[in-house]
């Protein structure tokens, strides 16, 4: 319609004669609003909609490739899809620490369950900074070419300095030492929190015990080794204080009596 | 008319520069420099919604009602940035989960408003699409030098290949961490307008008062 703006001609039908009527007047006002918003909001919702698909893949292999990551077995020649069918996904109740058949595995959406009253609880003591603590997580086993239990891979997050930082912890099958720590989704300083990210400091969980042989849970993210020894023990980020006992904080609250105690409980007595 | 076109496109990278000049859209210049690939990406956002929003809003520029224009431009310069946040997160996933709120935030950039209320109301929707990428550019242009800085100095790494090894990783090179903070781009941008007005002197503005000395009686 622009083309026409500055030609003088005679307005001809219904929008040759809104066209040249003033800019200023009320009911041009009004219609420009109402229609610029329509147009607007359609091709905003059209974007939304056709993409969501591709967004929601991207979202979920991300995720799949960081469980891939964490458990050591990313292969970046190897589809995702075909490379994540090696774990056997489940669905765990965190208060009895057994899997539940109760939900279908691949509609169970951990978030949203952590958000709906019925399958959550709100926490009074909360050193996680989560607020909702949901009763069921989806949790992933790998197994060895033997068919044996190799890894467990849970999922915990918490708030670090800016953000909730979401991760996974791969423990091998004893249900006590850590194999590796990983986040995949945080908004932390770059250069300082975010270097949760750093491969070297991702490094050092690998082969720390989560509790001592009375059981009692010794890990801990520190500047300076606790008495406890250098196997429970990950040295602090430096310059990234807050991020540290975010990190800190939520590892131990999912690790300890409020989070997966029960379950890593069971898995070393075998009865899973 | 072609040379007053590469005019408008040259014009905004340094003698007429966003950031460094009018100093403008400063904000996001903080946020988003601290490492290089992020600016690049959000320098190449800000040029497609400026020069977009730039042309539309140029387009229906005589049918927009005084009264509500500013608002007529939100919307359009909105709607395009909900499209390339959508665009990124489909497309570049990576990156999206980087940039996070800072795409949104394009939305209250003050160099798509500023282009879009002085030259776009007033001019053709070419020559304001072709303003919007030379401003854009301008914009771009900043961030790089700044993500350059801070990114090599404070990662020892450029686009995330490492140039110096630092200490973190076993090699020598102690980072700053400071350029890894937001006030740091504050310093930087400083003095690139510093330079920026010791090499080009016309772009030094008048003082606004004179300190009057007092004469002895």
């Amino acid at each position: 319609m622009s083309e026409n703006d500055d030609k003088k001609t005679e307005p001809k039908g219904m929008i040759g004669r809104f066209l040249a009527a003033p800019a200023d007047s009320v009911h041009k006002t009004l219609i420009v609003a109402v229609s610029l918003c329509l147009l607007a909001s359609m091709i905003v919702s059209a974007a939304a909609v056709a993409l969501r698909p591709l967004q929601e893949v991207n979202a979920l292999k991300d995720k799949q490739v960081n469980i891939l990551q964490v458990a050591g077995i990313y292969d970046p020649e190897i589809d995702v899809l075909e490379a994540f069918s090696a774990f056997d996904a489940r669905i765990l109740d965190l208060e009895t620490g057994q899997y539940t058949a109760e939900f279908d595995v691949a509609a169970f959406d951990d978030r949203a369950a952590a958000d709906d009253p019925a399958t959550s609880k709100a926490l009074d003591d909360d050193p996680a900074g989560i607020g909702r603590q949901g009763r069921y997580v989806t949790v992933y086993l790998l197994n060895d070419a033997a068919g044996n239990l190799d890894k467990v891979i849970l999922p915990l997050h918490g708030y670090g300095l800016w953000s909730t930082l979401y991760g996974f912890i791969a423990l091998e099958e004893n249900g006590n030492d850590i194999f590796g720590l990983q986040f995949y989704e945080h908004a932390e300083t770059p250069g300082l929190g975010a270097e949760v990210d750093n491969p070297r400091w991702k490094s050092l969980w690998n082969g720390k015990k989560l509790a001592d042989e009375n059981g009692d849970l010794q890990i801990s993210v520190s500047k300076s080794a606790p008495a406890a020894g250098a196997d429970y023990h990950i040295d602090a980020l430096a310059g990234a204080t807050l991020t540290t006992a975010g990190v800190n904080n939520l590892v131990r609250f999912w690790m300890g009596e409020t989070g997966y105690e029960a379950f890593l409980s069971n898995l070393k007595a075998g009865n899973i | 008319m072609a040379q007053k076109r590469r005019e408008m496109l040259i014009d905004p990278l340094v003698d007429n520069n966003p950031i460094t000049l009018q100093v403008l859209g400063i904000c996001s210049a903080l946020a988003v420099t601290s490492s290089l690939q992020v600016a690049l990406v959000m320098a190449v956002a800000v040029t497609f919604v400026t020069a977009f929003s730039s042309m539309f809003i140029s387009m229906i520029r005589s049918q927009i009602p005084g009264s509500i224009r500013i608002i007529v431009q939100m919307v359009i310069i909105a709607s395009l940035v909900i499209l390339v946040d959508q665009l990124l997160k489909a497309y570049a996933f990576e990156i999206s989960k980087t940039l996070s709120v800072f795409v949104g935030l394009i939305i209250t950039n003050c160099i798509v408003m500023g282009r879009a209320e002085a030259f776009a109301m007033q001019n053709s929707p070419i020559d304001s699409f072709i303003d919007g990428v030379g401003n854009g550019l301008g914009y771009g242009l900043i961030l790089l030098l700044v993500g350059v800085i801070r990114e090599l100095f404070g990662s020892g790494s450029l686009l995330g290949f490492t140039i110096l090894e630092t200490v973190n990783n076993g090699g020598w090179y102690v980072p700053n961490g400071l350029l890894l903070l937001p006030p740091s781009a504050f310093f930087i941008i400083g003095l690139i307008i510093w330079a920026f007005r010791a090499w080009k002197k016309d772009q030094v503005e008048a003082r606004e008062y004179k300190i009057q000395t007092v004469e002895a009686h």
